[in-house]
Order: structure tokens, then sequence, then C-alpha cells
């Protein structure tokens, strides 16, 4: 597929890249970026818009195979292109998990069929997510899978965690970290501190996540392995991340547009769409994850987008699962939260959705240097809108319904395809050859 | 009159947070009125006379749920008992469907017990009706808070400046939390005493005072509130017996001996004998523990009238 993007501010820090260019792309990668550039291709008029390289979602629940109901590969790759995404990983807590290549099969046939964007499934550690075996971890590596988690749950056994990151070094995969120490929270349902005693509720201590941070480091350490610690929330995460980093431990890290954006205060109303684990922390953790995204710490931002139907959320707090989808609000929430906020620049938010994600999981994209896949996210970081509870998604289950935001996502480009495209001038739907089931 | 307020400004009574400290004081005196009335030969009045209130109890309840039920009588309104026991609840209704199928039949009130924390809120955001939480999990219960108010108050003529320790399983009590709130609004001082492991996290921000040691609490207590210690907890890392904890916060007549002269020992109930409290103390001559009974019907009369629009007598 080709098109010419014209005319927009391209922001691509894989190349240090921020000024007014054009875009080709041609038989679905990026020719040459340039000033003027004329080509026998479709054009995508981008003046007053932001171009960056596509944005990749480190940490995505699909849900399928087994809980449609909730999300299918179809529904949620169309919200990853409605948010701006290329490509998402695939978490791996499916019905069955993808612990074993038939199932990696499965989703990659399935997206390549109906999914929307690239789809790169994580496949999981241990049989059955039970934290006892292994996977067939090279099986899975060798039929597409880009990591290995168990998330959902972390891996309790100290000693699977430390043979799954020897194990991984072998293949280069990261293994992707869930850090939480269930003894420590008691049947907890939120971040333990001032607001669940205000509350009554259960509480899911940050210790809950410090303590396996810490652990998990060390056995980077000593295996050479890569840690990629997933949805970051605390400081004390933070700062062991931080110290191993000037050790050389080879450990990465994610945080996620909610805990970026909220606190546990907000847990005062009871809203179901408040609850996901980890759990919105208080102030001073999201003080210290500003801080770690302004210094670097921070490798990218993840969604986390775990959709839920509506009947499961609408009971009391305490009997609600955790998760909140994420996709199609992400770039205006981390937009009005980070850079209307002057915690950072723009340039670094596209990188914390693009460049960050693609080097840490070493996935193709996150750059549009000549060569590279045609995927690109185009902005209006102008466009102010409230969140409503219409989404792309099957689910709806959103923190973020409500507020007004800054930052819209006006095109998404795979492969030099428009897949996702708001303009007036779009006359039909660009996914209109690629009817989702609902 | 001691008030400046007149009728309460929400259609719900959901915890003593968001009551003002003109509006607690409205529910006491409107209870002093009713109190009266129960020592009448003839114990109603009209005021809810062709109302029709819901007692939806999920959790186990004695009582409040009595309580309840005698105030709402007193005050002639008709009234129907909800158990989750022998209800659909057993088949897997949730909530939210059992109080829409309930709605249906128009109550003008819901009085709820549940388990989980939030759930009488979940009900007044989507209902028409008045809803009265009588506890929702460790959250709030916002009549005992009240009822405890009107017996000190009753006792000790004021509640300003009275020194309260309250003691035992602070982290799993909606009491406390609910007692601590009002305390606080009426600008009484509040101290906390049980084991960290009991305590729950940043609890001082509440505007107490956090001891470890049952003497520490009692010394120049006026009044001191025991809180039931959850016997379905034990084993589960909190203390290690109930021997120990008797031994460390147990409430005897010897170390009640710290508090101020006429000390008032309070029991939201029900109580663990030998556990928590002393038999000598529990029916000894400080004891005010079936005084709050009887003062938790007419302060939930009160409720019950101000809610359903009444408003105190000039």
């Amino acid at each position: 597929m080709n098109l010419l993007i014209t005319g927009g501010r391209v922001i691509d820090p894989s190349q240090d890249l921020d000024s007014k260019l054009d875009v080709l792309i041609e038989d679905g990668s990026v020719v040459e970026t340039g000033r003027n550039l004329k080509a026998d291709a479709p054009v995508f008029d981008a003046t007053g818009l932001v171009v960056a390289p596509g944005f990749i979602d480190l940490h995505t629940h699909l849900r399928e195979p087994g809980q449609e109901h909730k999300e299918t590969i179809a529904t949620g790759t169309r919200a990853a292109v409605a948010g701006g995404y290329t490509a998402v990983c695939a978490m791996a807590n499916t019905v069955p998990p993808n612990d074993e290549r038939a199932v990696t099969e499965m989703v990659l046939a399935e997206a390549a069929r109906n999914g929307a964007c690239r789809v790169y499934p994580i496949g999981a550690v241990s049989k059955g997510l039970k934290g006892e075996a292994l996977a067939e971890l090279a099986d899975l590596h060798a039929a597409g899978c880009v990591g290995a988690s168990d998330d959902g749950r972390p891996v309790y056994n100290a000693q699977l965690m430390r043979r799954a990151l020897e194990y991984t070094s072998m293949l280069g995969i990261p293994v992707i970290a869930h850090e939480e120490d269930a003894n420590l929270n008691e049947g907890g349902v939120m971040h333990e501190g001032f607001y669940s005693t205000l509350l009554g509720m259960g509480g899911i201590p940050a210790a809950s996540e410090e303590t396996l941070v810490a652990r998990d480091v060390i056995l980077a350490r000593i295996t050479g392995g890569h840690v990629h610690i997933a949805h970051l929330s605390t400081a004390g995460g933070i700062e062991a991340i931080r110290r191993a980093r000037r050790d050389g431990v080879k450990v990465t890290c994610e945080v996620t547009p909610h805990h970026l954006a909220l606190t546990d205060e907000a847990v005062q109303s009871f809203s179901t769409n408040l609850k996901m684990n980890p759990p919105l922390r208080a102030e001073e953790h999201r003080r210290a994850i500003l801080e770690a995204i302004a210094d670097g710490t921070i490798d990218g931002i993840a969604t986390d987008h775990a959709p839920h139907h509506f009947d499961e959320k609408n009971v009391e707090f305490d009997l609600a699962p955790f998760g909140v989808i994420g996709l199609e609000t992400a770039f205006a929430v981390a937009y009005e939260n980070l850079v209307r906020a002057k915690v950072i620049k723009l340039p670094r938010l596209i990188d914390l959705l693009s460049c960050g994600p693609a080097r840490v999981f070493n996935l193709p994209g996150g750059t549009l240097r000549a060569g590279a896949i045609g995927d690109v996210t185009i902005l209006d970081v102008e466009s102010r809108g409230d969140v409503t509870a219409s989404f792309v998604s099957k689910a709806a289950n959103s923190p973020f319904i409500g507020q007004t935001l800054t930052g819209r996502v006006v095109a998404t480009v795979v492969g030099g395809e428009l897949r996702h495209d708001t303009r007036e001038s779009a006359s039909e739907p660009a996914l209109r050859k690629r009817k989702p089931r609902k | 009159m001691r008030t400046t307020t007149s009728a309460l400004r929400s259609k719900d009574l959901l915890g003593i947070e968001a009551l003002t400290p003109e509006e607690i004081t409205l529910i006491l005196d409107t209870a002093e009125g009713f109190k009266e009335v129960s020592e009448r030969p003839v114990k109603k009045v009209p005021a809810l006379r062709g109302q029709l209130v819901i007692n939806l109890f999920m959790e186990a309840s004695t009582r409040t749920r009595v309580s309840f039920e005698i105030a709402e009588k007193r005050l002639s309104a008709d009234t129907l008992n909800f158990a989750a026991s022998g209800s659909s609840v057993e088949k897997g209704e949730t909530l939210i469907d059992t109080v829409d199928n309930l709605m249906a039949m128009h109550p003008d009130m819901i009085v709820i017990r549940h388990k989980h924390p939030g759930s009488p809120k979940m009900l007044a955001d989507r209902l028409p009706a008045s809803v009265i939480n009588a506890g929702d999990g460790a959250h709030e219960h916002p009549t005992q808070a009240l009822l405890d108010a009107f017996t000190i108050r009753e006792r000790l003529g004021r509640l300003q400046g009275v020194n309260v320790s309250i003691i035992g399983d602070i982290a799993h009590s909606r009491v406390v939390r609910s007692n601590i709130h009002l305390l606080r609004k009426m600008k009484a001082n509040v101290t906390l005493a049980g084991p960290p492991t009991l305590m729950p996290a940043e609890v001082e921000r509440l505007g107490v005072r956090v001891v470890h040691s049952l003497d520490e609490a009692l010394e120049g207590a006026d009044v001191v509130m025991m809180l039931r210690v959850q016997l379905e907890r034990q084993g589960k890392l909190s203390f290690p017996s109930l021997r120990e904890y008797y031994n460390t916060f147990g409430l005897t007549p010897e170390r009640l001996r710290r508090a101020k002269e006429g000390v008032v020992v309070m029991h939201p109930g029900p109580m663990n004998r030998g556990v928590e409290i002393a038999s000598d103390v529990a029916d000894g001559p400080y004891s005010v523990i079936l005084e709050q009974v009887t003062n938790g019907v007419a302060v939930r009369m009160a409720v019950l009238y101000l809610l359903s629009g009444g408003h105190l007598a000039e």
C-alpha cells in the first residue's frame, strides 16, 4: 500500500526528528521523509497535524480465545487503531492461555483474518499460568511470541522466575513480570492507604509490588536475563529499577495511563471502573511515576487494556473484576497529564508510545526511517473533547468517562493502509471491508 | 433549641462523613423527642403512616435489624423484612436486580445492611427512595455512631471536649469509622488503641491519636468504647490467640481504674465476654451497653422521620 502524508509536523524521536515534512510510504514501507515529496500515491494532507511513528501497546488483553463476550481480536484491534495503535502485544491469559504453539497460531491467524492492526502475542511463562513448570518458550517464540508473561498473576516461585529469565535470555525475549505478592493483600481491592482506611476496603499495599520488583531485578542480575516490569505503580518499584539499571541489570518497565493520571482518592465514588490491579495509588506514587517518566526511567506507556462486560462491572466494588480499558483514551490521557501538565514535551511522549515500546521488545516500527514498516499515527494536539461511554471496544469500563481531554487521534496507518480515519473527507469507513464480529 | 438546621440536606443517610455538625445535632435533638414516645403506654406516632420501608439485610444482624423494625413500627410505617438467606440472592440474583425488583413495589425507604462497602451508595445513586445505611462492610454504620453520641450526650451532657477511647479491631470496624467522623465533627477527642496489626493505614489523618497500650488509652478517658473482636478472623495473623488478646487489650475492672471517675463504658455489640471485655465491666456500674440499645430505637426513629421529610418541631 502506498500513501503520501504531506505537510505535517513529523516527530520521530528515533532519529531526533521534529519538523514539517512529508512521509512517503510505498509497498507498506517508509521510503523517505523529506520536503515537497512527489509520488504516485494517495495523498493525506496532514497540515496542522502531528505525524508520528505508529503507537505500540506493550500490554493489551484481547480476551480471545475464550472470553469473546468481553472483547475479540477483531474488536480489540479496532479499538487499538482508534487509539492510534498500529500494533498491540496480546497478553497470554486467555482461555485457554497462550501457553502452546496452537494458541499462538490461532491468535495470529485470527489477527491476519480480522485484525485491524499488528498483533504480537505474548506467551505464558508457565504451563496453564500455574507457576509450576515452564511453558515451551522456544516453540512459542518460534511461533511468533515476542515475550513471556503469566500476567494477571505473578510468578511466585523464585526458582521458576530465575529459570524463565535464564531460558529466555537464550531466545532474546523479555520476561514480562506482573509484580504482586497477594499474601500482603488479604483480599485487597484498592491501594492500601488513607483512602482504603476511609472507605473500609481491603488494601493492596505498595509493598506487594515493591517486594517482587526487588526480587526480580536481583534474579535478572544473576541470570543476565531481561525482565520487563509490567504496569509499574509504586515509588519503591521505580527506585529498585533505577538502582538496578545503574548496576547494568537488563530491566525495563512500563506505566499505564491511569496510574499517571489518577489516584486512590477517586475511589471514593465507589465506581468499579476505578478498580484495577495494580490499583490506583496514592499521590506520592503518582508523583514518583511522573518523575520517572521525566528522567527516562520509564521505557513506555502501556495501556493494560482490560475489557470486561458491563454486567461484570455492574456489581459491588468488592465483587467487580479488576481492569479497565485504555486503548482509545491513552494518547489524550497522556497528552493531558504529561505534555499539557508540562512534565515532558511531545517528542518524549511519542517516544513513550512508540519508539520505547519497539526498543524494549525488539519489535518492528517505532521509527520512520527509510525501510521501516509504514506504520504511522496522525494526531491533532489542539482538539479538545469529552470522553463519552461510546467506545469502539466491546467494553466501556473506562475510568476516564466524563473527563475533558486534549489530543485526538486523527488517523492510523498500518503498512501504508489507512485503518482509522476521522477526516470529514473520509467518505467511507477506513475498515469497510473488515467488519468486526460483534 | 440548639440547632440551626431543621432538615437534612440529602435524601439518604449513607454515612456520617457527609453530615454537618448541625445535621448531627438535629438528629440527636429529634431523637430526644422520640425517646419519650418509647416510654408511653401507647408507643406509636403516625409520622410514617402509609409509607413502606424495606429492611434489606444481606448480612447477619440482630440489634440493628430489630431496632430499625421497632423504630419503623413506632412511626406507623409499613415494614417488610428482606434477608439474603431464603431469597433469590441465593439463586445468584445481583444486588441491583434484587433492588430493582423491590423498587417496582414502590417503597419509600430502604434500610440496607451489606458486607460490601459502598453498596448503599450504589443503591442511593440509582433509586428515588431514601436509602439508610445500616452498615456496609468496614465502611460506615451511621446510626450506630448517632446512638453512641446520643448516649454520651445524655450521660455527660456534651460531646465537645469529651475524651473518647476506642479499643480493639479498628481495621475491620465500620462502627469506629462512623464514630471517628461524628466525634471529630462534634469536637470530641478520639484515641484509638489496639495492636498495630488491627490498625488501618494512615488512620491518624482522620484526626485521631493512636496508641498501642490499653493503659495509655484509658488514662484520662471519659468514654471507653470497646469493639468486638471478630473471632472469625482469628488465625489470620492479626494476633496470636484470644488469651493473649484478653491479656493485652481486654477491659477488666482493674484496668478501668485508670480512666476518669464516672467513665462511660460502651460496646456496640455483639460482645465477646472474656475476650475484649470482662463480664464484671460489661455488667458493671459504668456500663451503658443496654442504654445504647434503647437509644438506638429513638435515634433510628429520628433518622427515618427526618429523611421522610419531617422537621424538628419548634
